[in-house]
């Protein structure tokens, strides 16, 4: 589907990818109906928090190097900046770019600017951060309160930019505007596209962008043995390097979820290929992804002896880690292409996947070449226990105490605590690059393994947990999904 | 009133959905966009030492995600059917349902669907905790008010005498509530008195709420936060209250609290003069005998002192450091918004022990402001001790000052059941100052380290 950038903000996922919150099958099964995008985002009649747009685009503009954002909202969207800041300095430092600082500046929306509107406490803040650190782009994020109170954010930024002579660039993603947080990182995405990226000068065969978060540095690894020159994207790019994305010779990407807008935009735009591979996870999708990316770059009599010698290097280590894991089974718990890209990963170590959960999922993306669970069922067969579910601990439970798997792997914040307090040995995704390639899928292995050594913790945590619901809930009720509006319930 | 704000330290009054949790059995519901609980959780319980989700917290928190749909036409029914859903599904003794911006804005009434369960015999509570309506300081008043009115009642006082309703720290935006309010509990039960403490885990939970009422005092540990709970009692319930406006660290402090809640409460004065005693001789010894140490490195110790916190720490540790330990304030930042005639309270609870450094005194909430102002006068001095959060410890990295993790945010350092109130909390002070020292590089008293 083309991406229009003329728009004030992308279109939410519910609308341009069909996405959905709530699923209960099987993979396959999952993946037809996907093919025919006959799934309904219906909702719940009870359900728990879940994230908001606000934090996912926040996620991406707050990482931008010499640049600064507003967040036009009230202070609680805003209170938890102290996170990004230590993130960015954790990551500048394991990527050896030396010294990083937040820049950002809340307008704190009170109950006076609900009344007469804070457009004018928004050109403050914007002119204050400038002042203050002298920012190269200023990106500014848009709230709830904002949303409602119908401040006119573009008009702002637009004359902002013209008085400051730099990039005032608005992100519009009010937090009840889409029930799919992820429409967030479109939102930032769609912002960098329309108002930073240039046309390219030159093409830089050797540059592949790799959008990504706050994660180790696996990829220059990788691409160095084909010659390439990793271009991290967005934590940590500078505005030359945002504004130069369309001079690469292809886009990659650690999950397709994170960054399908930007790289088709880039694609459509500037030409610059989307890796339609999916992304390095396992042996045989790194083979894939980088055969693909040789083939982009001309680099195709490289890479066959590249994943000759990978394969014999990793093997030893491969072989005595299924021998301790071989059988044993794991639950994992991502978002939504994360969990395929685990899914396919975990194969390699012998493990047996007892279930899945999405926490949410597109059943179409934006470009149509690029379908990862179907690249999951072709790798790793039907796959029982596929469910969608945002967050929801409540569910998760359920489901996790049905299959009672050996393992358990989680990709969001705050959900590994669950696994903890149900006594099975679970790790925590917390950096997306740490899995990536050959070696990603040892470290894989080797922080299964310690999970499992250091269980007396886990199991101590387990049996002097109190967990929150009514036995009703755990031992009467067997439907997970019982709230599911249009289920039996209503 | 702040208006911009950088480097933030406190979250909005929905966050009070962890005042609803600190309270055993405390199930909060929020009626709000779908991030603002999880954000509350990430700043408050997360960034606050890492004390974790608790019972019902973080992703646990039962939510209405209101969305465009509940925007447009109104999201009262999508909240009814959560808390119909909370209580069939959650185990607890009191629901709170807080609605944030969106319902704030659209005029949702919270309250109103709440008390439709209440009517029902119910334990649920509604109240408005708009984000824009201030910060979480606020929101904690709220929500303690929400429940007095709908959850504890209009009933007929039966005093008993020697109980007291302790209101003090706010639980989660102090990362040391825990601890707080466990060691202000045992001092007053030194002096004889009985204590609802209304959270924590030696808290009794609702049967402690239900006994609001009942108690002979209400007591205030606080410049000004709970201020609007007390004055809200007086009127309710005829419960006079007693307001301590500083939180007591070390000897001098402890003791003068407990001098003025024996007398105010009308305990023997020969008692309270015994607890005091025996408990200042005890911390006397220790406090000598760290002072060999103090004696042989005075000059390679920090004695500047930078505090940024909210009111209550900022008056409380200023105190001790600078009557106990010989600290000279260089910049006090009171960072919990408190607006004019409350930030009137937090100058009179300054002046009390601290008139003659009035002029180091400031109210900053903007975070970014506050960095630079402790840049500009520390300049390259090797002397200062900062306390305060993630941000102030950023100041203290860089310069290479002694550092103490005061206020929140707080993410690298865990906090269980610490508490620098009371004279062990004097102790835990010297302890935690200290032994900076030695964090700072190889420390010999026959070697000076700049
Ligand atoms: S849902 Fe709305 S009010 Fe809540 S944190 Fe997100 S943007 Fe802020």
């Amino acid at each position: 589907m083309a991406i229009n950038l003329s728009l004030p903000s992308p279109e939410i996922r519910e609308r341009r990818l069909s996405a959905i919150l709530s699923y209960n099958g099987t993979a396959s099964d999952l993946l037809d109906k996907s093919k025919r995008g006959e799934i309904k985002c219906l909702g719940r009649l009870y359900g728990q928090c879940s994230d908001c747009q606000e934090g996912c685009a926040t996620s991406m503009a707050s990482y931008v190097r010499g640049g600064a954002v507003v967040a036009h909202s009230p202070i609680g969207c805003f209170a938890g900046d102290a996170i990004r800041d230590n993130a960015g300095k954790a990551v500048s430092a394991v990527r050896g770019l030396g010294d990083f600082n937040n820049r950002t500046i809340c307008t704190n929306i009170l109950e006076k600017d609900t009344v007469y509107g804070g457009a004018e406490k928004l050109r403050k803040a914007i002119f204050e951060i400038n002042k203050r650190q002298n920012p190269s782009v200023i990106f500014v994020t848009t709230s709830c309160a904002s949303g409602i109170i119908g401040d006119d954010v573009e008009s702002v930024c637009e004359e902002c930019a013209d008085e400051l002579d730099k990039p005032v660039v608005p992100i519009s993603c009010e937090g009840f505007k889409s029930k799919v947080w992820s429409t967030g990182f479109d939102a930032a995405f769609h912002g960098i596209l329309k108002y930073i990226v240039k046309p390219p000068k030159k093409r830089q065969e050797d540059l592949v962008n790799i959008f990504n978060f706050e994660g180790a540095d696996t990829f220059t690894p990788l691409l160095g043995k084909l010659n390439l020159r990793t271009n991290y994207m967005v934590p940590l790019a500078t505005k030359e390097q945002l504004e130069t994305l369309s001079e690469a010779a292809c886009s990659a990407q650690i999950c397709e979820t994170l960054a399908t807008y930007i790289a088709h935009g880039l694609e459509q735009e500037y030409g610059v290929v989307e890796v339609k591979a999916p992304a390095p996870y396992g042996l045989n999708w790194t083979d894939e992804w980088l055969r693909e990316i040789a083939r982009i770059t001309n680099r195709t009599e490289l890479v066959e002896n590249v994943i000759k010698s990978e394969h014999e290097r990793v093997e030893g280590e491969l072989g005595k880690l299924k021998e301790k894991l071989s059988g044993k089974t794991i639950y994992i718990i991502a978002g939504d292409a994360y969990t395929h890209n685990l899914a396919n990963a975990v194969g390699d170590l012998g493990l047996k996947i007892a279930g899945v959960s999405a926490l949410h999922h597109d059943q179409r993306s934006d470009s149509d070449e690029v379908n990862t669970l179907q690249d999951l069922v072709n790798s790793a067969g039907e796959i029982d226990n596929f469910t969608v579910c945002n967050k929801q601990p409540y569910q998760l439970i359920k489901l996790i105490k049905k299959v009672n798997p050996d393992f358990l792997i989680i990709r969001h914040q705050g959900l590994t605590e669950l696994g903890y307090k149900l006594g099975i040995p679970t790790i925590f995704e917390g950096d997306a690059n740490y899995s990536v390639g050959y070696d990603g899928v040892i470290r894989l292995g080797n922080r299964l393994w310690e999970a499992y050594i250091t269980r007396k913790f886990i199991q101590n945590v387990a049996e002097h947990t109190t967990l929150p619901y009514t036995d009703w809930w755990l031992n009467e009720q067997d439907d997970p999904f019982y709230y599911e509006k249009g289920s039996k319930k209503e | 009133m702040s208006t911009l704000i950088e480097k933030p330290r406190f979250s909005c009054a929905l966050a009070a959905q962890q005042t609803v949790l600190a309270i055993p059995g405390g199930i909060p519901v929020i009626h709000a966009g779908p991030g603002c609980a999880s954000k509350a959780a990430g700043f408050a319980a997360f960034q606050s030492g890492l004390q974790g989700e608790g019972y019902a917290g973080r992703t646990h928190i039962s939510c209405t995600n209101a969305g465009e749909k509940e925007v447009v036409f109104g999201g009262e029914k999508n909240l009814e059917q959560v808390i119909d859903g909370a209580l069939k599904v959650l185990k607890g003794d009191l629901y709170v349902a807080l609605s944030g911006c969106t319902a704030g804005i659209i005029g949702d009434d919270t309250a109103q669907v709440a008390s439709g369960f209440a009517r029902n015999g119910r334990p649920v509570v509604g109240v408005d905790t708009a984000g824009f309506k201030g910060n979480n300081y606020i929101g904690h008043e709220l929500v303690v008010n929400a429940i007095i009115d709908q959850y504890v009642g209009n009933v007929t006082p039966s005093v008993k005498k020697g109980l007291i309703n302790l209101w003090s720290v706010v639980p989660y935006q102090d990362p040391f509530w825990r601890g707080d309010i466990e060691e202000l509990k045992s001092l007053l039960e030194k002096l004889g008195l009985k204590v609802n403490t209304f959270f924590g885990y030696e808290s009794e939970g609702v049967s402690e709420w239900k006994d609001i009422p009942n108690a002979e005092y209400n007591l205030i540990v606080s410049p000004w936060v709970g201020l609007d709970i007390v004055r809200h009692l007086e009127k309710k319930y005829k419960t006079p209250f007693i307001h301590y406006k500083s939180l007591p660290m070390g000897a001098k402090a402890t003791s003068r609290f407990l001098r003025t809640i024996g007398k105010e409460t009308g305990v023997d004065p020969s008692l309270v003069e015994r607890v005091i005693a025996k408990e200042e001789k005890r911390y006397y010894e220790y406090f000598i005998s760290f002072s060999d140490f103090v004696a042989e490195q005075r000059n390679v110790l920090p004695y500047e002192l930078y505090v940024a916190s909210d009111a209550e720490y900022a008056v409380g540790l200023t105190d001790y450091l600078v009557n106990e330990l010989g600290f000279l304030p260089y910049g006090i930042y009171v960072n919990d918004d408190p607006s004019g005639d409350k930030a009137e309270l937090v100058k009179e609870a300054f002046a009390q022990t601290l008139k003659e450094y009035e002029d180091k005194l400031f109210f900053q909430a903007d975070g970014g402001l506050i960095t630079t102002d402790i840049e500009k006068r520390l300049g390259k001095s090797k002397k200062a001790l900062i306390c305060g959060s993630y941000w102030e410890r950023c100041i203290a990295k860089d310069t290479n000052s002694f550092f103490l993790h005061l206020s929140l945010p707080i993410s690298s350092e865990i906090i269980t059941s610490s508490t620098y109130v009371g004279y062990n909390g004097g102790l835990r002070l010297i302890e935690k100052i200290y032994s900076y020292a030695f964090n700072r590089g190889n420390l010999s008293s026959r070697t000076h380290v700049e």
